[in-house]
């Protein structure tokens, strides 16, 4: 039996999107450029695809730009609102330091141009807005933060983060990345007033190698590539016409069953951590079971093992889950089970199931049969 | 402007009656260094191994990968050409033009070293006349016998060759010339270099890689298998063999004291390593122990360790320095991929205080409360060849 629970690092591609995928491989493989009639009709295709990426955040169909992935949204978004910055504005950045890597080494490339504060943390992982409303100033040029952290899962109040910055602030942009959470959480732009997103699409059961950026109408991003002019420029070379349509039609998918498929996922998740604390012992629940949890993130700690020693354990079971933290010695780097205020004993021994489209209530038992045994097992060899 | 390569065996020369034993040893590691490379030859003339190429680009190439093989001391960037006088005279002259259009110099020397003694002219003679013609075509050039910023080497055998370098390559004893043996392979720094050092001397090596999966990962069996195929860049083929020693772990720690872990487990590997290496008949065990460096290292822990087995242990890097043996990891090719961030089964069960001085005595009696045949039965089960 194979249970795939790392849906957090990628997903299996949906069927249909293969289809689709192989359609256009098949059959529309001209370039969108070309003035023939197959350049018109996968321009055509890719119209489509990027109503049905903008609707599931309610955004304009022009404000949605393709890209190479989440990593080159996060760096197109913050090098284009960085790069104009001069040295001289006495500028600063605030951002947190559970920031992915794609965000926060962008932001420490440009630590020489401007100041980089991180807000405080609460002890769930959130953003604690009293500390977040104190260092935005009039100074502050962005704001970036990550909607749903991939460890753990939680939530960031970005309706709540985007009033703040924008009453101590009207000027200063701000940045979401939203990789883990586009096709989960809702976010709808109208109503929430931040300047650009990032999302992937290998994490909604789409293809890899192919992203998305929201850039708000009006805002100006200085451009980080150069080229034919693709994506009005915003990320100019040939079109990934498979992707992007492999993209769109995951985007229909998630947009269709959107409630349902995430209360699933949020069951199911809530059943993992009742049915794990019930059958082991000396464990820690990381994740909110509460509305500010993802559905689909449960990062779970053991006391006295190590989490790559149950990784692959659970392997020779076909069951895939992923670390939280690499191991104990890289532990004290993480900082997400830092701010959480972690026990030493248990940061080692952490796990993050992932759900995904794929997952179901019949794999519960035996995941939670074999997560039992292998972290008795190992508790027994360790320690 | 070359288009053979010619190279010069070292202490093969003393080893007398097995000298052709030798030789075909070294074409044989010879032959499968260049086994990606087409239209070559490779044949033997009055003491040296010649590589012939019909492509000039491959020299390069060819150079690169016969620089590695055991046995070589020195190889030559030649020109093979018929045994004439005035056609040899002609490509010296060739020669010395090519190498002045690379790099300005002002004095050279020819050497004619003549194995075949059918040739007409003796060398002192040939030397003058080669020298005499070459100063006639270039005139800001000289003679120097003593101290020549360029060598003009003449070598008349069944053929006639000319060079002019002679580049040092690896040294050493042809792989398999003095027989097999099983190295300990860790993944770690000093293993491999272990390795080199003993195929450096002919030994034909396979190697034994003990893992304890699901404690480590499967990642850190291929950073061994990346390892060996380096190795195999001057070793010729090397079989790896892998054994997981979990089931002899968890009885360790289990039985015994945590502190004597690791000896304990030493020993185990090398009850299980000394049968693997008789079933496959290899007469030595090779190890990248160094005095000193590790609890498992130091003295006592060596003779506590070696009490195991029977079978002789090679342990070449004993008196180095950990500098030392990195810094030979560099020049082989292997310490970039042995510092790679995988755990190997020390890191996972070494235990916080080991033993500096353990007493075999005592060792002896811990083991004593493990079923030490049953439990390599168990490890020796899951051999796999890798």
């Amino acid at each position: 039996m194979e249970v795939y629970l790392d849906n957090s690092a990628t997903t299996k591609v949906r069927p249909e999107v293969l289809k689709q995928m192989i359609d256009i491989d098949e059959n529309f493989y001209g370039n969108p450029s070309s003035l023939h009639r197959m350049g018109f009709q996968i321009e055509k295709k890719i119209r489509e695809a990027r109503k049905s990426a903008a609707r599931i955040i309610k955004a304009g169909d022009e404000e949605i730009y393709f890209t190479g992935g989440g990593t080159e949204s996060n760096n197109i978004a913050l090098t284009g609102h960085l790069a104009n910055v001069g040295k001289m504005h006495n500028a600063n950045v605030v951002t947190t330091k559970i920031e992915h890597p794609s965000v926060y080494n962008v932001l420490m490339h440009f630590k020489d141009k401007v100041e980089v504060r991180f807000a405080k943390l609460d002890c769930m992982g959130k953003i604690d807005l009293k500390n977040l409303e104190k260092i935005v100033d009039k100074n502050t040029v962005l704001v970036s933060v990550m909607h749903v952290n991939n460890e753990i899962g939680i939530v960031q109040e970005l309706g709540k983060i985007a009033e703040i910055v924008k009453s101590k602030n009207k000027v200063a942009k701000i940045h979401v990345d939203a990789v883990q959470s586009y096709g989960k959480i809702i976010i709808d732009v109208t109503r929430t007033p931040v300047d650009t997103i990032s999302f992937s699409s290998h994490k909604i059961h789409g293809p890899k190698g192919v992203g998305g950026l929201f850039i708000r109408s009006g805002v100006r991003l200085s451009p980080i590539a150069f080229g034919g002019g693709q994506e009005k420029s915003v990320r100019p070379g040939t079109e990934n016409t498979p992707g992007i349509i492999g993209f769109g039609e995951a985007c229909n998918l998630v947009y269709a069953n959107f409630n349902e498929e995430n209360q699933k996922l949020n069951e199911l998740k809530k059943i993992y951590a009742k049915k794990l604390s019930e059958e082991i012992k000396d464990i820690k629940i990381n994740s909110s079971l509460g509305t500010d949890g993802a559905p689909h993130i449960l990062n779970v700690s053991f006391k006295n093992i190590r989490g790559e020693v149950l990784v692959h354990y659970l392997e020779q079971s076909g069951i895939y889950v992923s670390t939280g933290s690499a191991c104990s010695s890289r532990a004290k780097n993480n900082r997400i089970l830092e701010a959480i205020n972690l026990d030493r004993e248990y940061i080692g021994g952490t796990i993050r199931i992932s759900l995904g489209y794929f997952n179901n209530f019949d794999e519960v038992e035996y995941v939670v049969g074999n997560i039992k045994q292998s972290v008795d097992d190992i508790r027994k060899i360790m320690k | 402007m070359y288009n053979i390569v010619a190279a010069s065996f070292g202490e093969i020369f003393l080893k007398g009656k097995n000298r052709g034993t030798f030789e075909n040893k070294l074409i044989k590691q010879i032959r499968l260094a260049l086994k990606d490379f087409r239209d070559i030859t490779i044949y033997k003339d009055s003491g040296k191994v010649f590589v012939k190429t019909e492509n000039e680009d491959n020299m390069d190439g060819i150079i690169e990968k016969i620089r590695k093989v055991f046995g070589i001391v020195t190889i030559s960037p030649s020109i093979k050409i018929e045994k004439d006088p005035e056609a040899i005279i002609v490509k010296s002259i060739e020669l010395f033009k090519y190498l002045k259009d690379k790099k300005a110099f002002s004095t050279f020397k020819v050497k004619t070293t003549r194995s075949d003694k059918s040739f007409p002219i003796k060398s002192m003679e040939f030397n003058a006349e080669v020298g005499g013609r070459i100063l006639d075509v270039f005139n800001d050039v000289t003679v120097d016998v003593h101290n020549p910023d360029i060598m003009i080497y003449i070598d008349i055998k069944k053929g006639c060759y000319i060079s002019s370098e002679k580049i040092k390559t690896a040294g050493g004893m042809p792989v398999g010339s003095c027989g097999k043996a099983l190295l300990l392979l860790s993944g770690g720094i000093d293993s491999s270099v272990a390795g080199y050092m003993m195929a450096k001397r002919g030994i034909e090596i396979s190697a034994l890689y003990f893992h304890t999966y699901p404690f480590t990962s499967e990642r850190a069996n291929e950073k061994v298998r990346q390892l060996k195929e380096i190795l195999e860049e001057y070793c010729g083929k090397i079989r790896l063999f892998s054994i997981n020693i979990i089931e002899v772990h968890k009885a360790i720690k289990k039985f015994c004291r945590e502190e004597e872990t690791t000896i304990l487990a030493r020993r185990f590997m090398m009850r299980i390593a000394e049968r693997i290496a008789m079933e496959n008949n290899m007469e030595m065990l090779i190890t990248g122990e160094s005095l000193g460096q590790v609890a498992s290292q130091t003295m006592k822990s060596m003779i506590v360790i070696g009490n195991a087995v029977n079978m002789p242990i090679l342990k070449p890097l004993v008196g180095m320095d950990k500098s030392e043996i990195i810094e030979r990891a560099r020049k082989i090719g292997t310490y970039e991929t042995s510092i790679l961030p995988y755990d190997d089964c020390c890191s996972v069960f070494a235990p916080d205080h080991p033993l500096i001085n353990p007493k075999l005595e005592s060792i002896l009696k811990s083991e004593s409360n493990l079923n030490v045949d049953e439990l390599i039965e168990k490890a020796y089960s899951t051999l796999e060849i890798l």
